[in-house]
């Protein structure tokens, strides 16, 4: 469990993270998303205790990160590609670590194995590529066996293989009940991977919701509709207080009511319908709307920036 | 097959703490293995060892070269352990270049994020590196010492005066030299940690250590001679020498406490830094 508490980070007159509430709850993966220079990896980094919040807090399992008795044991993180000394194996990196919280040394062997890097493990990580090194990242987040895992950008650098199982391991962890953090730029890579997602923009939460919630408060979502007695079927729409456009193709988009209420009411009215076809917008779609409208209306409270939906 | 029935939470629910919390020997364990695992910590103390035993070699045999034309007075005042170990100052670049990536190449390599995940209590960090780095740094110092010192003496052959460990104030000179070149080498893991960046620290280190004396030098001679005896290198090399014959300097043993002086001031304020700011 991951909560911010009113979470601020300001460098200099610049607001990086700006008043950020949000939890983070075991047993799903929740995707963390915002444009670049959002404040992601700010936030992360005060998550584990690298940069000093400004205002507000946040908490791991209910304890600051400078508490955690054993912080890797408790907490694993990828925060950047390559933060490795160059001239230093993954065997001795990950040796490093694990020595600072009385890991045993099998452990590195585990997580090596786990990752794929057993066979270069002796090898100087200067010369290893980006993907190489985001595995040995994700290693060091395991090497404790922690309950809270966070993964900042993890797919980046990684080949198509790699990236599916990024994927997997997400799921894996989230499903043996661990809390799983993963922030992104990315919403169609969030769309395969997280149950949750939290979006900020300009440091502000946007939005945190399920998924799936996500498509019902697009503004994008309507239904579509085709008749070949459309001036009745509008009539009746409209009576039921639906927005109704009429499309260029003889279609009409409804919004402001679901499909089979538009099929009720046109059984009702005695209107043959051609189409009823309900359109959701990507998630792609739903995000740049929500993240549109935090850089609009930067004066308004975060809470209010969530559009209502199509409805008037 | 008893094992296999695990609990519904799987992983979780079997994941129990080691005792207490983490401590200053999990993190010198966690240091050496830092220190040991690359190549720069080997190339720069095998350096010191080299240069050290190659340039008190060079001096010493020039002043064998040379013995059979040098004047009476100047033979008097020659003192054969002093020029087999003053070439030692040399040393300080190398060791002291370790002293500053010990802590610098974390911050440039990203590391030091990595380092403070596992070990939030940055500060305690810092003194099992000054730990790890210090005794390593000691050890080799003093090897370069009485490597150079005895190989210096091999040289000065008869007839030219030479020195023995039994001589007066030689063992002193000898192990004094080491322990400049470790404290030092500490002053720079200050720098280091102040700086967080390996040029700069470097920079800063021959600043005060070989550009800080022409400075001095060119002041006017009433505040020359109020601070020329605080310059390390001043101090330095009334360690080096049996007898201290160095105008405007403090004595061997608070010269020595000035120099750590020097160290645990650079130390102190890279630990309050490396707390206060961001990592």
């Amino acid at each position: 469990m991951i909560e911010a508490r009113g979470l601020t980070k300001r460098y200099g007159d610049k607001l990086a993270v700006d008043g950020l509430t949000f939890a983070v709850r075991p047993g799903v993966v929740t995707g963390f998303l915002g444009p670049n220079g959002a404040g992601k990896s700010t936030t992360m980094r005060m998550i584990m205790g690298l940069d000093a919040p400004s205002a507000g807090d946040v908490t791991v399992n209910g304890r600051h990160y400078h508490g955690l008795p054993w912080p890797l044991h408790e907490v694993g993180a990828l925060l950047e590609a390559k933060a490795i000394h160059p001239g230093r194996s993954a065997r001795a990196h990950l040796l490093m670590l694990a020595e600072a919280n009385r890991i045993p040394r099998r452990r590195v062997e585990e997580v090596l194995e786990l990752v794929g890097l057993t066979a270069v493990a002796g090898r100087r990580a200067g010369k290893f590529s980006l993907g190489m090194g985001q595995r040995l990242g994700i290693a060091a987040a395991l090497l404790g066996d922690p309950e809270v895992l966070l993964f900042d950008e993890p797919v980046n650098g990684l080949d198509p293989d790699g990236i599916r199982w990024v994927r997997n391991l997400l799921k894996g962890l989230a499903h043996e009940g661990r809390t799983v953090f993963v922030s992104s730029h990315l919403m169609s890579e969030m769309a395969l991977t997280a149950d949750e997602v939290v979006i900020i923009g300009r440091g502000r939460l946007i939005a945190q919701h399920p998924i799936g919630d996500l498509l019902d408060r697009s503004a994008q979502r309507f239904v579509r509709v085709r008749s070949p007695q459309m001036e009745l079927l509008v009539a009746a729409l409209d009576g039921a207080g639906a927005t109704v456009t009429l499309e260029e193709d003889g279609s009409a988009s409804v919004r402001g009511l679901d499909a089979p209420t538009i099929g009720d009411l046109a059984s009702d009215a005695r209107v043959a319908l051609h189409e009823l076809s309900p359109q959701s917008a990507s998630l792609e779609e739903a995000y740049m709307e929500l993240t549109e409208d935090s850089i609009e209306y930067h004066g308004a409270h975060p809470a209010v920036a969530v559009p209502a939906g199509g409805t008037r | 097959m008893t094992l296999a029935a695990t609990s519904p939470t799987g992983a979780i629910a079997r994941k129990h703490l080691p005792p207490g919390r983490y401590g200053l020997v999990d993190l010198l364990r966690s240091e050496w293995t830092k220190l040991r695992t690359v190549r720069s910590t080997m190339w720069t103390l095998g350096i010191t060892i080299v240069v050290g035993v190659g340039v008190s070699a060079l001096a010493t045999g020039e002043a064998r070269a040379h013995w059979a034309s040098m004047a009476a007075p100047t033979r008097l005042g020659f003192d054969p352990t002093r020029i087999s170990l003053t070439p030692l100052f040399f040393c300080q670049l190398a060791i002291g270049v370790l002293g500053v990536l010990v802590m610098s190449a974390e911050y440039g390599t990203g590391t030091a994020r990595a380092t403070f995940a596992a070990a939030p209590r940055r500060a305690q960090v810092l003194v099992a590196k000054t730990a790890v780095f210090g005794a390593v740094a000691l050890l080799v110092s003093e090897v370069t010492a009485f490597l150079s010192f005895l190989v210096g003496q091999a040289m000065l052959t008869a007839p030219a005066s030479h020195a023995s460990l039994s001589t007066p104030s030689a063992l002193r000179a000898v192990v004094g030299t080491g322990l400049y070149l470790c404290v030092v080498s500490l002053f720079a893991l200050g720098l280091g940690t102040i700086l967080r960046h390996t040029a700069g620290g470097i920079s800063a280190f021959v600043g005060v250590l070989l550009v800080l004396p022409l400075i001095v030098q060119a002041l006017p001679s009433s505040i020359q001679n109020a601070t020329l005896r605080f310059l390390p290198a001043r101090i330095g090399v009334t360690m080096m020498t049996p007898a201290s014959r160095t105008p405007h300097a403090f004595s061997v043993w608070t010269g020595f406490l000035v120099l750590c002086a020097y160290a645990v001031a650079a130390l102190v304020v890279g630990g309050v830094l490396l707390v206060r700011r961001d990592a």
